[in-house]
């Protein structure tokens, strides 16, 4: 029977990587990056909790103390605990920048498909839409959000929110639309599938190594513009612990010999936003290479 | 006289000034086969894709089944029903399966489309049309990354022929298949035809191909049909200017080509 | 014919190994390849996909991917090629030209056809301007395409594949190579097309006396067109044979089968008689027995136990151990 099963075949059975393997295979760095940033997440979640003093509660006679018995890091510029408003900045710190990310990739990716699925009209008209929102710099939308709302990371991350939309939503168009020309969606749409099922079942789970990639580049962006805005006083507000809102209030301890403080905060800013780059990246490549 | 399966009546597509299809008029009867023959330019793809839908026709009329789909479908359940009367099977078979769904739940996903069956009825169907074309359970639980290009082709069949359709579009399905298993594809086509009475229309510019599958065949050229007939005829003693130039084309022992002047019939239009 | 007057090969390829590195380890894609083209002979390399017939081509050409390892020899005009480098490579790829599927991966977008055209002249040959474009427009005449000094300055997105394929053909042509490897030049276009291609082929060998290597997987197509057959399976040649005598008596039980698997453009048969199994690449190819072995309708046990070598028999070369006892009856067996 020539429809017979072929001898010489060998198929590799080959089933779905889990996450996790796809996570070993990112490398070392990947894996150290996987980690910095569990830890970070983890610290946000506990922080309070984990730090040994307050955050909040300092004695100004203690200013800029380097690390003693008890207090690893020593002090900040208003005599607190630097550990304790570390641990307890991570969670404004790194929420801030979530909201920031999940509002992004959902209105992206939502702004995307269904402008590469409808085209024609709908599409131009998205594109359209999206270029005007490109003329608007991030940090300059937070300073009107901030004039017109007040202050604070609520504001902040909304505006950060609405700049960088364009941003993803031009991305992830490019490649929904290449999926979109794909021949099983063709054949898809041949057997009756809707719209709505395709782009959800097909288009987005085949996105997804893209979305993830500038989920995680987006989450770099966003703390440090974040941290820039709560700097400039504009978002989170003093004495609330938030790395960015540390960096400024302990700048005069930099030009007086003591920049331990300013710079703990820093460096845990950059750890962070260069973890998520790292994996991103990492992913990205990685699931790219076992597309086909 | 018994409708015909598939019928096309001067059908008509433009994209702006272009007229990729100019009043092709056509019939298929219950479990033939149809060729249309054409090289590329020729309109072909465009008047299968108005066929199953991807396409709104300009002008003209379309009936498979009995009913009419000269309009698009107005809703996912018309569309649904419309997919089980025709199907089609893509040229690349690279870019015809979701790379990341194995052939099995891709299969199952068509039959929850269409039937309202339980788990285990939907796997042993899939294991049953996996079988009809030929690939065995390890194969049919593979990613397509794992299969080769006509595993993947017979899998795209496999998929269409989930839905039970009554007429088959092949749009250059063995094009890109080596020559062995091409062979190998189109006696499994055969086999279906004989074991399900499916109709075919078979989209192709290789005229052997045409030969071993169909017994109709239609030739268009710049989106008009040129000539027709049984498929025996219009390859043996063609009348038309263009189809005996197509003929001539064809590699044979002893064969001499022969150049003509630059703009000449059939010669793609540069622009 | 492997014994010829007085002119010798042109091009002498013998026992070429390719080895190339993937995914950390290095894989065999040719194993000891072998075949000769005299001066304005025709061969055709016929396989289907893993056989290695453009990777031969490519080697040939020195155009291997970086990290490839090359064994064996290849010579053209009595020198050896793998050897050459610099300025010795480019007058070499000025004798031996290559033209590929598709046109438009190999012509850069962004210049005109013109600079295309003229880029080898120009450079390697150091040929002035204006001489250059001449000859390119007298070349594009020949293919068939006039009003070449318009053509020359158009960029490739403004012409159709088919008249891509035909700058690219007279591109090959500029430096008066005497060695054409054409790599599936006809593959992506119509058969209409691919019919005038092949006469502008043709009329050019004829014309400028030119050797050609035509690499296809149709093997109708190289039999017609080529003077001499090569047929790959594998990473290796498994049969050479004169054109003519190719289909109605075969040396190896893989053309023969591949002709079988064809459907007749005069006939409908009931059904194809298909090969099981499917094409074996290169690098899956055992090294002590035949490679067609699992798939073969004639296989006896000694098949199995060792590689076998290629052989003279009538004029053509093959490898099948049985092939004298088979001639005749090559055809796959119903059993």
């Amino acid at each position: 029977m020539s429809t017979a099963a072929p001898p010489v075949e060998a198929v590799a059975a080959v089933e779905r990587r889990s996450w996790l393997a796809l996570l070993r295979a990112t490398g070392a760095a990947g894996v150290a990056s996987a980690v910095a940033i569990a830890i970070a997440a983890f610290v946000a979640a506990f922080g309070p909790l984990l730090a040994p003093d307050s955050p909040y509660l300092g004695q100004l006679s203690s200013s800029y103390v380097g690390p003693t018995g008890g207090h690893l890091l020593g002090f900040d510029g208003q005599g607190r605990d630097l550990l304790s408003r570390l641990l307890g900045g991570a969670r404004t710190s790194l929420v801030g920048p979530l909201t920031v990310v999940v509002i992004c990739i959902l209105a992206g990716t939502v702004l995307a498909v269904s402008a590469a699925w409808k085209r024609g009209t709908y599409d131009a008209f998205v594109s359209s839409g999206l270029d005007v929102l490109f003329a608007f710099p991030g940090i300059l939308l937070a300073i009107l959000a901030a004039a017109v709302f007040g202050a604070g990371l609520v504001a902040a991350s909304l505006a950060l929110a609405v700049a960088y939309t364009p941003y993803v939503a031009r991305v992830l168009r490019g490649a929904a639309l290449r999926e979109r020309s794909q021949q099983y969606v063709a054949a898809l749409e041949v057997q009756g599938a809707s719209a709505f099922s395709i782009c959800l079942r097909h288009l987005i789970p085949n996105m997804l190594p893209l979305i993830v990639a500038q989920a995680t580049i987006l989450f770099g962006y966003a703390m440090v513009d974040l941290a820039a805005i709560s700097f400039l006083g504009l978002g989170v507000q003093p004495p609330n612990p938030d790395w960015g809102v540390m960096i400024a209030e302990n700048q005069s301890g930099v030009v007086q010999g003591y920049p331990l403080a300013a710079l703990a905060a820093g460096i845990c800013i950059v750890i962070v936003v260069v973890a998520f780059n790292i994996l991103g990246e990492r992913l990205y490549d990685q699931a790219q290479a076992e597309r086909r | 006289m018994t409708e015909p399966i598939l019928q096309v009546d001067g059908l008509r597509k433009e994209f702006g000034e272009l007229i990729a299809v100019d009043d092709v008029t056509v019939r298929v009867r219950e479990g033939g086969s149809l060729a249309i023959v054409g090289e590329s330019g020729s309109g072909k793809t465009t008047v299968a894709k108005m066929i199953v839908g991807l396409e709104v026709p300009t002008a003209g009329s379309i009936r498979a089944c009995g009913s009419d789909r000269s309009t698009p479908a107005r809703s996912t359940a018309e569309r649904r029903r419309r997919g089980r009367e025709v199907q089609i099977v893509f040229q690349d078979p690279y870019t015809s399966l979701d790379p990341r769904q194995t052939v099995e739940r891709a299969l199952d996903e068509v039959l929850r489309l269409h039937q309202g069956w339980d788990a285990p009825r939907r796997r042993s169907r899939v294991l049953e049309l996996g079988e009809l074309v030929g690939l065995d359970a390890r194969q049919i639980r593979a990613l397509p990354r794992a299969l080769s290009g006509g595993q993947r082709q017979r899998v795209a069949i496999a998929r269409a022929l989930a839905a039970e359709p009554r007429v088959l579009i092949l749009d250059e399905s063995v094009a890109a298949l080596d020559v062995s298993i091409q062979a190998q594809v189109l006696n499994l086509l055969a086999d279906i035809r004989d074991e399900t009475g499916i109709s075919y229309v078979l989209i192709s510019h290789d005229l052997a191909v045409v030969r071993q599958l169909t017994e109709e065949t239609i030739v268009m050229w710049r989106g008009r049909v040129v000539e027709r007939g049984p498929t025996a005829q219009v390859l043996d003693d063609p009348q038309d200017d263009y189809t005996k130039r197509l003929r001539a084309s064809v590699p044979r022992p002893g064969w001499k080509p022969t150049r003509r002047a630059l703009a000449g019939v059939g010669e793609e239009m540069d622009p | 014919m492997s014994e010829g007057p007085a002119s010798a090969a042109l091009l002498e390829v013998e026992d070429l190994v390719v080895d190339l590195p993937v995914e950390g380890e290095m894989r065999r894609v040719l194993h000891e390849v072998s075949l000769s083209i005299r001066a304005g002979e025709a061969v055709g390399l016929v396989g289907e996909s893993g056989s290695g017939k453009s990777m031969t081509a490519r080697a040939i050409d020195r155009l291997l991917p970086p990290g490839a390892a090359v064994g064996g020899a290849i010579r053209f005009d009595g020198g050896n090629v793998t050897a050459l480098s610099g300025a010795q490579l480019r007058r070499f790829r000025g004798e031996v030209a290559m033209i590929f599927q598709d046109p438009r991966a190999h012509i850069n977008p962004v210049r005109r056809i013109g600079d295309y055209m003229t880029e080898a002249l120009r450079t390697n040959r150091d040929v002035p301007n204006a001489e250059a474009e001449d000859r390119a427009v007298d070349l594009l005449e020949s293919v068939g395409i006039e009003d070449g000094g318009r053509r020359l300055r158009q960029y490739p997105h403004e012409l159709s594949g088919g008249l891509l394929q035909r700058v690219m053909i007279a591109t090959a042509l500029l430096t008066q190579p005497r060695l054409l490897l054409a790599d599936e030049p006809t593959t992506a276009v119509d058969v209409t097309t691919q019919a005038e291609v092949m006469a502008i082929l043709d009329d050019l060998r004829r014309e400028f006396r030119l050797a050609m290597l035509f690499i296809t997987h149709n093997l109708e197509l190289a039999a017609a067109v080529c003077d001499r057959t090569a047929v790959m399976y594998a990473g290796q040649v498994v049969e050479v044979r004169a054109s003519s005598l190719l289909h109605d008596d075969p040396l190896h039980p893989y053309t023969a089968a591949l002709a079988a698997a064809r459907p007749d453009i005069s006939a409908t048969k009931d059904r194809l008689a298909s090969i099981p199994g499917r094409p074996l690449s290169a690098f899956e190819a055992p090294s002590d027995a035949c490679a067609f072995a699992p798939r073969c309708t004639h296989v006896r046990d000694a098949c199995r136990q060792q590689r076998p070598p290629l052989i003279e028999l009538d004029r053509g070369l093959t490898r099948c151990l049985r092939a004298d006892e088979l001639r005749g009856h090559m055809g796959p067996e119903t059993a």
